[in-house]
């Protein structure tokens, strides 16, 4: 079983070798009607990843149809690559496996050129042929999905490091400016990066805006909370700013204690209360030139 | 057996805490604090845990009965220089200590201890002082 089981894979080698001009015209055309995108992608690309795929598949045919085995090893290399491109270049998953998939018409056409006298080998050729390229489609699909995870994974981690600046106001003063929903996994870096500010600054108030959170719910506001007390037990106040009314509605519908947490409306009125605690306070300088002005003539009248 | 030494400055006492606390250390301070405190009078009790990595909620708990029993012996407690992983940690173990004054170094913490004494005794004698 297993010796015929090679010498049809060998005679899909052979076949391969024989007939690849054909296959290769054939299966540019056949591509160019269904799913051609020359939008994104260069004829001359496609023509060169065809017969580097058509090159490969030959060597690696004679190994049988697992293409786990380590002659398929180039292979999959090469797909990974075309994959990634594609994934990079804006095609969709189809689009991407029909690249391999859409051989299978002029290759069929060549096995039964070949085979055209025997109805049974023609489809035991045909059915290991099928076999071959659907987990060679397959394996795409699944390349290309990982390469999309995978830029999925690092926008994700770019948001995160994005979306924790921690801004110092005044000597003594943080502003950490929250923007976007507060799932427990940013609630730790924000945190971390909080304390850590507070620590090499040595803040004794730091100001929380929550106007970019868009929504406070319980599982948020226990977030924040965590943030507070942690910088709390370090000795640095935090006033959380930023409280929209319909967040303010909600906190108070969904029965949240934030009686210990100092809350303003708006970031400047946090600010002004961060100055007061640190003794600090703002003048006009014109307004001041002004009144002594005016008690200069006063005194003169 | 390595203790934490207690040092006295004025009507304060300073402990620093520069090793791992483990259990044992921690309740051997607990006795030797409130001993000094009630020998000395202290007003009030510094604690620096800025060398302190690790904790527990032991320890966690254990730096919270401080505090309360030095209150209960008239003496204010001010707990400096917590890291933040401390912090977290601590947090995240549901303790937020309550009840417990906190500063950012040694310097705030003085500050602290000195004006909630002096507003103790304000309280005490009223505004002749």
């Amino acid at each position: 079983m297993a010796t015929m089981l090679n010498q049809q894979t060998t005679s899909l080698a052979s076949i391969i070798a024989k007939h690849k001009s054909e296959i290769l015209s054939q299966w540019i055309r056949e591509m160019s009607s269904a799913t051609r995108r020359s939008d994104l992608i260069k004829d001359s690309e496609v023509q060169s990843q065809c017969a580097r795929f058509l090159d490969l598949l030959g060597d690696a045919a004679p190994a049988g149809s697992n293409i786990q085995a380590t002659a398929y090893e180039p292979l999959r290399e090469m797909l990974g690559e075309v994959s990634r491109r594609r994934a990079q270049q804006g095609f969709t998953p189809t689009e991407t496996a029909t690249f391999v998939l859409s051989v299978k018409r002029p290759l069929f056409t060549a096995i039964k050129e070949e085979h055209a006298k025997n109805a049974s080998e023609m489809a035991t050729e045909m059915w290991s042929a099928t076999e071959l390229l659907d987990s060679l489609g397959l394996l795409t699909t699944e390349l290309y999905l990982k390469q999309r995870e995978e830029v999925i994974r690092r926008q994700q981690e770019e948001m995160l490091e994005l979306s924790t600046p921690v801004v110092k106001l005044w000597d003594g003063i943080l502003a950490l400016p929250l923007i976007g929903t507060l799932d427990s996994a940013r609630t730790q870096v924000v945190m971390e990066s909080l304390l850590e500010s507070i620590v090499q600054t040595n803040s004794r108030v730091a100001i929380i805006d929550i106007t970019g959170v868009p929504t406070v719910d319980t599982v948020v506001a226990q977030h924040l909370l965590k943030a507070v007390t942690a910088a709390r037990l370090m000795g640095a106040d935090c006033i959380i700013s930023g409280v929209r009314p319909q967040i303010a509605q909600t906190i108070v519908h969904l029965g949240i204690n934030l009686l210990d947490v100092t809350t303003k409306a708006t970031l400047s009125d946090a600010f002004s209360l961060a100055m007061k605690r640190a003794g600090l306070t703002l003048v006009r300088l014109d307004a001041n030139k002004n009144g002594r002005a005016k008690g200069e003539n006063q005194n003169e009248n | 057996m390595e203790k934490i030494p207690i040092l006295r400055m004025g009507e304060f006492l300073l402990v620093t805490i520069q090793v791992d606390m483990h259990d044992r250390l921690a309740i051997a301070l607990q006795d030797d604090l409130t001993n000094r405190i009630s020998q000395t009078g202290a007003r009030g009790v510094l604690i620096d845990i800025s060398s302190l990595e690790i904790v527990d909620s032991f320890i966690g708990r254990m730096i919270g009965n401080i505090a309360a029993m030095s209150r209960v012996l008239d003496a204010e407690t001010v707990v400096v220089g917590m890291q933040p992983a401390v912090a977290i940690t601590l947090v995240e173990l549901g303790m937020s200590l309550p009840g417990v004054k906190t500063a950012l170094n040694v310097d705030a913490g003085m500050e602290l201890l000195r004006q909630s004494v002096n507003d103790n005794k304000e309280a005490e004698y009223g505004s002749r002082i």
